[in-house]
């Protein structure tokens, strides 16, 4: 291994990346553009369900209910916008099918005669189906929105027969139910910083052998006395650059635009990026070694990426969760350890002392990635 | 040590049941211009490969500046230079870029990095172009550059794969000028050409056809015994070509009556076997 060598390599590297600067704005742009695109896609929180209401009753009570759904509860988001009033089945129908509404609520006309008879009071809830995750969490919003309202009017009631007040021994409060502080992305974004690293990295390294191949500068390379470990450390030098401004990046945008708290340690946060992007810029080169094509080798960098980080790392699908078989499959991918390690250090602040299962897995992977493609990197045509 | 630079006894390769370069042998003396003579597909860059350790041999054994091609391709690598047959510079990098990438990979010592990179653009003509894009230089210019990359480490053996095709014929001019120039100071030059006029201009021709060395020796030799044998047979193995110019015993035949008749030669030897297989 020598330096010099190695240094020639990572020099001509950047100038490869420094003459095709849109691809050096794409290395930096994307992680942006995807932690923007998922992180507000992917929240699992349901706001401002759109509704239309039938409001039969037309009295006091039945506004009463009516606003305690359009009302936001305590500083979080809305739960329903009320689009419209209507007066007729038909409407209501022709509101969700028109995507107008996703939920109608039928006050039917007895409503306050029943509650102040001290009588159940049901209401009609028509929810479109179509998407059950929604319509689920919604029905579930629904829910607690009237028997909160209910509690309330038990109060009143036993408050005005003179009843000493319930005394309720469980405070259960919404908000937790809620999610007011949209907690999922809180879940969500530290894992996402670990699947798109995953997947630029792979993309950053998985051309640039195969490029050299294709334009037949490999031929040229190979025919001098330069080491197979310094083609591949040199590559590797001014990628893993970009690589960490991209974490840096993905950092500084979860604290200040997606406000999810960081709890851990930063050093240690970098650190763990650090190894776990060696890794995935090797397995990308180690897949432009394998293909030697341009087109195949992104292809299969962004597959074996993609797919697994997605699917298989813990980032939204729960591992303890999955089939045995899957489960033994989410040992290999790397990104289930890194996602442990950025959830972990990101939500509980916790340090090494937890995370060294993890920590040690990443260098292996990473040592794995780097001797694989150093073997398959042959001086020689085939 | 040997006094040559290469020495290939029944050398082969094969693609699969295709073979590529069927046992060929030859040797190549140190500073000698070794002409490798042959049409497309003929093995040619197949043969160059093997000899820079970059290609494996299926059969036969080589030696290239002492060192074998089978068991020491990395030796053989610090001591050549190659040049292969398509442009494999990096065009998105500068001139001065491309020269400093390999002085890098060639790991030379910073006084020698001036100088030779000074003697490459100078060599090139490319003096008023240090900095300009591989990619927008002429062919010639693009050529006598990646020569200069390929010997900045100033190897003792160089190989050339085609390295004027497609150039014009003053900058093919000026590259042979840069041959001899290289070859006057003691290096060995091996370099293929399916040009006629190029062949002559090297001290010793190997020709070959079909992954077959058909012909070997001197351009002269190569003439005389051609001038010698139709004499013997009557004419009879001239070609259309040659006939146009009948010899008479004091001008020889060109290098490309030569050719064409050891091809057709070569030819009437392959027919009766290929009417046998069928
Ligand atoms: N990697 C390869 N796989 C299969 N066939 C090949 C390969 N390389 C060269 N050949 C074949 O071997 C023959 C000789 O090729 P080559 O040495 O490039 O010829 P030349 O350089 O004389 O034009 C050609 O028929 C070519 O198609
Ligand atoms: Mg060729």
């Amino acid at each position: 291994m020598n330096l010099r060598r190695v240094s020639a390599v990572a020099r001509k590297e950047v100038l490869h990346v420094v003459r095709d600067y849109r691809s050096l704005l794409m290395a930096l742009a994307t992680p942006a553009f995807l932690l923007t695109l998922f992180g507000y896609a992917l929240t699992l929180d349901v706001d401002d369900v759109p509704m239309v209401v039938w409001d039969q009753s037309q009295t006091a009570r039945s506004r009463e209910l009516i606003s305690r759904f359009a009302s936001s509860h305590g500083n979080g988001p809305r739960y329903f916008s009320i689009r419209g009033y209507v007066s007729r089945y038909a409407d209501v129908e022709k509101a969700i099918d028109r995507r107008e509404a996703m939920m109608g609520l039928v006050v039917p006309r007895d409503f306050a005669q029943r509650i102040d008879a001290g009588r159940d009071a049901p209401v009609q809830l028509i929810v479109d189906g179509s998407d059950s995750n929604t319509a689920t969490i919604a029905i579930g919003y629904a829910d607690v929105v009237t028997q909160i309202y209910a509690l309330d009017l038990t109060i009143e009631q036993n408050q005005r027969r003179g009843m000493p007040p319930l005394a309720i021994p469980l405070d259960v409060r919404p908000r937790v139910w809620f999610n007011e502080d949209l907690e999922s992305r809180n879940f969500i974004i530290p894992g996402l910083i670990a699947v798109i690293m995953m997947v630029i990295a792979a993309m950053l390294t998985s051309l640039t052998i195969a490029r050299e191949w294709e334009r037949g500068t490999m031929e040229q390379l190979i025919s001098t006395p330069v080491k197979p470990g310094e083609l591949i450390l040199g590559k590797l030098v001014p990628y893993f650059a970009i690589g960490m401004c991209d974490v840096l990046i993905a950092v500084l945008m979860s604290e200040f635009v997606f406000h999810v708290p960081l709890r851990g340690n930063v050093a240690l946060l970098f650190g763990m990026s650090a190894i776990f992007l060696t890794g995935a810029l090797a397995m990308g080169l180690l897949v432009s070694i394998v293909t030697k094509s341009q087109l195949l080798s992104s292809q299969v960098a962004v597959l074996t990426t993609f797919l697994p980080g997605f699917l298989l790392s813990g980032f939204i699908f729960t591992i303890a969760n999955m089939p045995q078989a899957i489960r033994m499959v989410t040992y290999l991918i790397s990104a289930r350890y890194f996602v442990t390690i950025l959830k972990g250090i990101y939500l509980k602040g916790v340090g090494l002392e937890i995370l060294a299962t993890e920590a040690l897995f990443l260098i292996f992977y990473a040592a794995v990635m780097v001797v694989l493609a150093r073997v398959k990197l042959k001086k020689k045509l085939t | 040590m040997n006094q040559n630079a290469v020495v290939v006894t029944n050398l082969e390769k094969r693609f699969g049941r295709f073979v590529a370069v069927n046992r060929v042998s030859f040797e190549v003396a140190r500073g000698e211009v070794f002409g490798f003579l042959g049409p497309n597909g003929a093995g040619k860059s197949t043969t160059i490969r093997m000899l820079c350790g970059i290609l494996a041999p299926s059969g036969g054994r080589g030696t290239v500046a002492g060192f074998d091609v089978r068991t020491q391709p990395e030796q053989i690598k610090a001591n050549i230079g190659y040049m292969s047959q398509k442009f494999s510079l990096y065009q998105d990098l500068t001139v001065e870029e491309n020269i400093d990438f390999f002085s890098g990979i060639y790991r030379l010592p910073r006084e020698k990095k001036r100088e030779r990179k000074d003697w490459v653009i100078e060599m090139a003509g490319l003096s008023g172009h240090r900095h300009s894009l591989a990619a927008v230089l002429s062919g010639g210019w693009k050529q006598r550059l990646a020569l200069g990359c390929a010997i900045l480490h100033e190897p003792p053996i160089i190989f050339l794969d085609e390295p004027t095709s497609g150039v014009d014929p003053i900058s093919r001019r000026q590259f042979w000028d840069l041959i001899y120039d290289l070859s006057g100071r003691g290096v060995t030059v091996f370099v293929t050409t399916h040009y006629m006029d190029e062949a002559e201009y090297c001290n010793r021709l190997g020709l070959i056809y079909r992954g077959e060395l058909i012909a070997l020796g001197t351009p002269h030799e190569l003439k005389v015994e051609l001038a010698t044998t139709t004499e013997a047979a009557g004419n009879a193995v001239v070609s259309d070509a040659a006939r146009q110019s009948p010899p008479t015993p004091s001008a020889l035949p060109t290098l490309e009556d030569v050719f064409v008749a050891r091809i057709e030669a070569h030819d009437r030897m392959e027919q009766p076997e290929a009417e046998v297989q069928r």
